[in-house]
């Protein structure tokens, strides 16, 4: 920890996750997932003029320019709003409420008139160009083993399209998930550690699950980090879905700084930047590839593109100098190039000769270039005027060295790196959504107050109370089904809350353990098996048998089926099976007496297991040899 | 001007000599926010509502926070140049929001109407040809009145006057066919196409149609060989192509939608397709254009829409009559219809000299009379059918009428007469849209 202390680490966490409302944010569409296509629309953005003139967002536009955005229209779970073609209803208030009362647990304020902003987003993941999204509390606070972190704002917002496909030549959404609603948790810069932000975020998730009103489940809670260090830059990192992820996005993003700083020095000792850009000649190199062995050149030239070079002056060495594991210098100016350009293969000068390129052609590109000692290059293959765009991408970048970290948002990798997405827009994006009411949040406090979490101690307790052991029910407050299993107990009242509780939480991790794919496994299914348990239809003890039988890599019976097959015997068939395994094993019987009890109830067992509970075929088996024997 | 705030608030923020525009500090135990002081119409007068630096805006009650003015707004009007050169096109604006920009400070939407505008919104016009733009007016589409459609027509007279080739005039959508069709009938003499266009959603949000539906129509008016008056607008929901109605046979038929404007009893003249600066011709029997521009733009406004439900009563015709109307256009059923018991009403309308015409409240299809006896007795009682005539279009049309006479025969002619194509008189199957059901 000392180690980030000195880096001087500061993060901040936004927490993104889905409120489980019936209906979506702006519309009375459903908030399922469900791809029943009716349609499909074209469409374009197109930058709306600002007059504050904003730099970044310009420079955005200008990749996204002319892009084609393709959505499809799933009839069941979206309509007219989200096909941008009808002014959005009324908010949801069970939406607003759910950040009032989270505005409230933290102790913060709660904005007394709430105003529903439009916040820029061209990358058609919204249709509107917009994303709706409305501050509704402010401050407030949790407590960390490290320290007490402050919370910054509350707001409520909609979801965004779902991504299916993105082409050079179009980007394609599904509208299912635009407009659910999001409720999205900033903090101050506060935390100092890599842990302690998953620990953070972990307790977030934790009260959002226990108002028992968010979604659960892939996608469903999302994480953005802001990492910045001493000298750096704060740099957005986006859709981290997977907790234990978030100290390695942290560690990785904090060593990048790091690195870059360095690298700045290394240059700055090297040469000027004023000198590096007079010097950082563009040239056509296409002559020098003509007959060149490398198949992404021969592929691209062959379709009638070009081979160009610019020099990197000051630069030897420093393109392939790793700033996360398996991410070099060159990777970050290759991401910009993909990003910006829309192109894909660029080579520099510290990973050649590779790739089929031979030592010969890099000697000629160096000759053609001029390079002088501590000089490097980069070259880009593919059509004439992507590539033209790319190489000032390329030359901008490398410039940007000489000053340190650029101010950028980047996409967390599931390796735990990220990659660059964009540069960071600017916080005047926003204006009004004048065609929603503002809503008076004083109406709404008292429902509020009433759907605030309970303390982590408090819902122990109150686990505790319904019979749970302490370890149980620390497990099930920690569950993100947590939820369901409420709705189950109090569904199947006659079924002990212990027996659900180990059945989701115990019962599941076994199956996995034995091999069991419990992916397979929905909400549905467990209440069938909840369900056959309250009607007494079958026993506690099948259940990981059931299950396991249902999950078997092969298994292709449903549910029903196999709990048919477990289905619980009555006394008298118990009573029947006794009665053979007796007639079987009569010599034994008749000699050991009641020492021949163990032996039969390993055989009876044998034949019922899972069928019936242990403890009743013991106390029938005494009750027939009784019976049998006088 | 503290705009929109009134009772506590707006004491409050006078005491502190506080505009909008001005950053502002709002302070209480737990609050402590500075941002720019926005306009508020809030029904709780206590609230302060303030731009934070985040750009959300939130409002507080003075209630609950101190306010404190920090720094004074340091904002310029806008300066408004035009240029006087004459276009190719020539692009009238009367309103509606085809082009505005967004001030993000204060989220007001302001027009953007002057040529370099207009050229830095869709600078792809600037590869169709020169344009000049000019704005007339600024009002609303539902504040229009025949006094608007006369300056207009004077203000597209002019504009072709001047050379331009074709004329644009952004309007707002609402009303934007009634204007069409009062441009049509004034104008019926025209050199080049006008392009009436609106956006249905505005220029302030970047899925705005306003750009393409920009585009196409400088497209129609330079390249369209007509002189007619067309609404030019999105053909479907995706961004590919406009249409362009004839101007008295479109109708707005939806109230949101990008594709909201149809054709009715009739089949759209041109398609545009921006992406490959393409105007196809859907039709050959368009009115071509002429050496010369003929006006004649005077309306009488004493004209009523009358829509016949179950249950009216004949006592409104009694009334239009007092009041001095010199004409009704109804909405009736079906093929043409009121109850019988409108024609005594009628007849008493039409020996007055007053102009009584029949239109249908079906859109599609036209007025029968002579099917049912009740449009027999109607018809006898002196209501003229009009056709396949849309409602509004018979309205514009009489109000037009009336402007150059009060001779009943006369009027009755020239309503009878197809002027510019208000008419048609085959309607074929394909004339009607038809819903998925299966």
């Amino acid at each position: 920890m000392s180690e980030y202390k000195s880096l001087g680490l500061k993060v901040g966490l936004e927490v993104h996750q889905q409120i489980n409302t019936p209906i979506k944010l702006f519309c009375e569409c459903p908030t399922s997932l469900e791809e029943d296509n009716q349609a499909m629309i074209e469409r374009y953005l197109k930058p709306v003029v600002s007059e504050l003139g904003q730099v970044d967002v310009a420079a955005f536009f200008e990749w996204e320019k002319g892009k084609k955005i393709v959505y499809e229209v799933p009839g069941r779970s979206s309509c007219l709003v989200e096909c941008d073609e009808e002014p959005p209803h009324p908010i949801n208030i069970d939406a607003i409420k759910l950040g009032l009362a989270m505005t409230l647990a933290f102790n913060g304020e709660p904005i007394d008139e709430i105003f529903v902003m439009r916040k820029t987003v061209i990358d058609g993941s919204n249709t509107s160009g917009f994303q709706r999204t409305a501050i509704v509390g402010l401050g407030g606070h949790i407590k960390d083993i490290e320290g007490e972190i402050s919370i910054q704002t509350i707001a409520i917002e909609e979801d965004a399209g779902r991504k299916l496909e993105d082409a050079p030549e179009y980007v394609k959404y599904n509208l299912d998930r635009l407009g659910i609603p999001l409720i999205e948790i900033s903090t101050g810069p506060d935390i100092r550690s890599p842990e302690q932000a998953k620990r953070v975020a972990l307790t977030i998730g934790q009260m959002l699950r226990l108002t028992g009103k968010v979604k659960r489940g892939l996608g469903t809670i999302r994480q953005d980090l802001n990492v910045s260090i001493n000298g750096g830059v704060k740099t957005e990192i986006k859709g981290v879905q997977e907790l234990d992820l978030i100290p390695k996005i942290i560690e990785n993003e904090a060593k990048r700084q790091v690195e870059l700083l360095k690298i700045k020095d290394e240059l700055n000792s090297r040469i000027t930047k004023e000198e590096f850009v007079r010097r950082a000649l563009e040239m056509d190199l296409t002559k020098l590839f003509i007959s060149s062995k490398s198949r992404l050149v021969q592929s691209e030239l062959r379709k009638g593109g070009k081979v160009m070079g610019v020099l990197a002056p000051g630069f030897k060495g420093i393109l392939g100098r790793q700033l996360m594991p398996n991410r070099r210098f060159g990777t970050e100016i290759s991401d910009y190039v993909k990003a910006l350009a829309g192109l894909g293969g660029i080579f520099h000068s510290d990973e050649l000769p590779n790739y089929g390129i031979t030592e010969e052609e890099v000697r000629d590109v160096e000759k053609e270039l001029g390079l002088k000692e501590n000089d490097g290059f980069v070259i880009v293959v593919g059509p004439e005027e992507r590539i033209r765009k790319a190489l000032q991408v390329i030359k901008d970048r490398l410039a940007q060295a000489f000053d340190g970290v650029p101010k950028e948002t980047r996409s967390a990798n599931e390796d735990g790196t990220s990659k660059f997405m964009r540069p960071q827009p600017g916080s005047a994006r926003m204006y009004p959504e004048t065609d929603v009411p503002s809503i008076l949040s004083r109406e709404l406090l008292d429902e509020a107050k009433k759907i605030m979490p309970p303390t982590p101690e408090e819902k122990l307790k109150i686990l505790m109370s319904i019979g749970l052991n302490e370890e149980l029910a620390k497990q099930i407050l920690n569950s993100p089904r947590l939820d369901f299993f409420e709705t189950l107990v109090q569904k199947y009242s006659n079924v002990p809350p212990t027996v659900i509780a180990t059945t989701l939480e115990n019962t599941l991790k076994y199956v996995k353990s034995q091999g069991g794919n419990v992916d397979k496994i929905s909400d549905e299914d467990i209440e069938t098996l909840i369900a056959s348990l309250s009607e007494g239809s079958i026993s506690k003890d099948s259940l990981s048998q059931i299950l396991l039988e249902y999950c078997a890599p092969n298994s292709s019976s449903d549910l029903k089926s196999i709990i048919s097959k477990y289905t619980t015997m009555s006394d008298e068939e118990i009573v029947k099976i006794v009665k053979e395994v007796i007639v079987r094993y009569r010599e034994e019987v008749k000699e050991k007496r009641e020492k021949a009890f163990s032996l039969l109830m390993g055989r009876v067992m044998e034949k019922v297991r899972g069928k019936a509970e242990g403890k009743k075929v013991a106390e029938i088996i005494r009750q027939v040899m009784k019976e049998e024997l006088g | 001007m503290l705009e929109g705030y009134r009772g506590r608030a707006l004491h409050v923020l006078a005491s502190i000599n506080a505009d909008v525009g001005d950053v502002i500090e709002l302070n209480s135990d737990k609050v402590h926010l500075r941002g720019i002081l926005m306009p508020s119409y809030s029904k709780d007068d206590s609230i302060v509502v303030l731009k934070l630096d985040n750009g959300y805006n939130v409002g507080f009650s003075v209630d609950k926070v101190k306010v404190s003015l920090v720094e004074r707004s340091s904002k310029k009007e806008p300066e408004k140049t035009e240029s006087n050169k004459p276009g190719k096109v020539k692009i009238i604006s009367t309103g509606g929001t085809i082009v505005s920009k967004v001030e993000y400070e204060t989220g007001a939407v302001r027009p953007a109407l002057t040529t370099e505008e207009i050229i830095k919104f869709v600078p792809e016009i600037q590869d169709i040809t020169s344009i000049s733009a000019n704005v007339l007016f600024s009002i609303l589409s539902e504040n229009m009145n025949p006094k608007f459609w006369v300056k207009i027509a004077e203000s597209v007279k002019r504009a072709f006057e001047e050379g331009s080739e074709g004329v644009v005039v952004a309007h707002g959508t609402d009303t934007m066919s009634y204007t069409a069709s009062a441009l049509a009938f004034s104008l019926n003499v025209l050199p080049g196409p006008v392009v009436l266009v609106g956006s249905q959603r505005s220029s302030d949000r970047p899925s705005s149609d306003s750009g393409i539906n920009l585009v196409s129509s400088v497209l129609l008016a330079n390249q369209a060989p007509f002189g007619e008056v067309v609404v030019n607008m999105h053909g479907e929901s995706s961004d590919t192509y406009t249409l362009a109605h004839r101007g008295v046979k479109v109708r707005k038929m939806h109230t949101s939608r990008r594709d909201a404007f149809q054709s009715v009893n009739d089949l759209p003249l041109a398609k545009v397709i921006w992406k490959e600066k393409l105007v196809k011709l859907l039709r050959t029997d368009y009115r071509r254009k002429s050496d010369h521009i003929e006006m004649n733009a005077k309306f009488d406004e004493r004209v009523f829409l009358l829509k016949f439900y179950p249950g009216l009563k004949p006592d409104i015709v009694e009334l239009l009559l007092s009041a001095g109307y010199k004409g009704i256009i109804v909405e009736g059923t079906g093929l043409g219809h009121t109850s019988s018991e409108f024609q005594e009403a009628f007849r008493k309308a039409t020996k007055e000299g007053v102009f009584v015409g029949m239109t249908s409240q079906c859109l599609f299809g036209r007025v029968n009379m002579n099917v049912y006896q009740t449009g027999r007795i109607l018809q006898q009682a002196g209501v003229i059918p009009l056709g396949d005539m849309l409602p509004e279009v018979a309205l514009v049309k009489l109000m037009w009428v009336l402007g150059q006479t009060d001779d009943l025969e006369q009027i009755t002619k020239i309503m009878l007469k197809n002027v510019v194509g208000e008419y048609n008189p085959r309607h074929l199957l394909d004339h009607f849209p038809r819903w998925k059901h299966e």
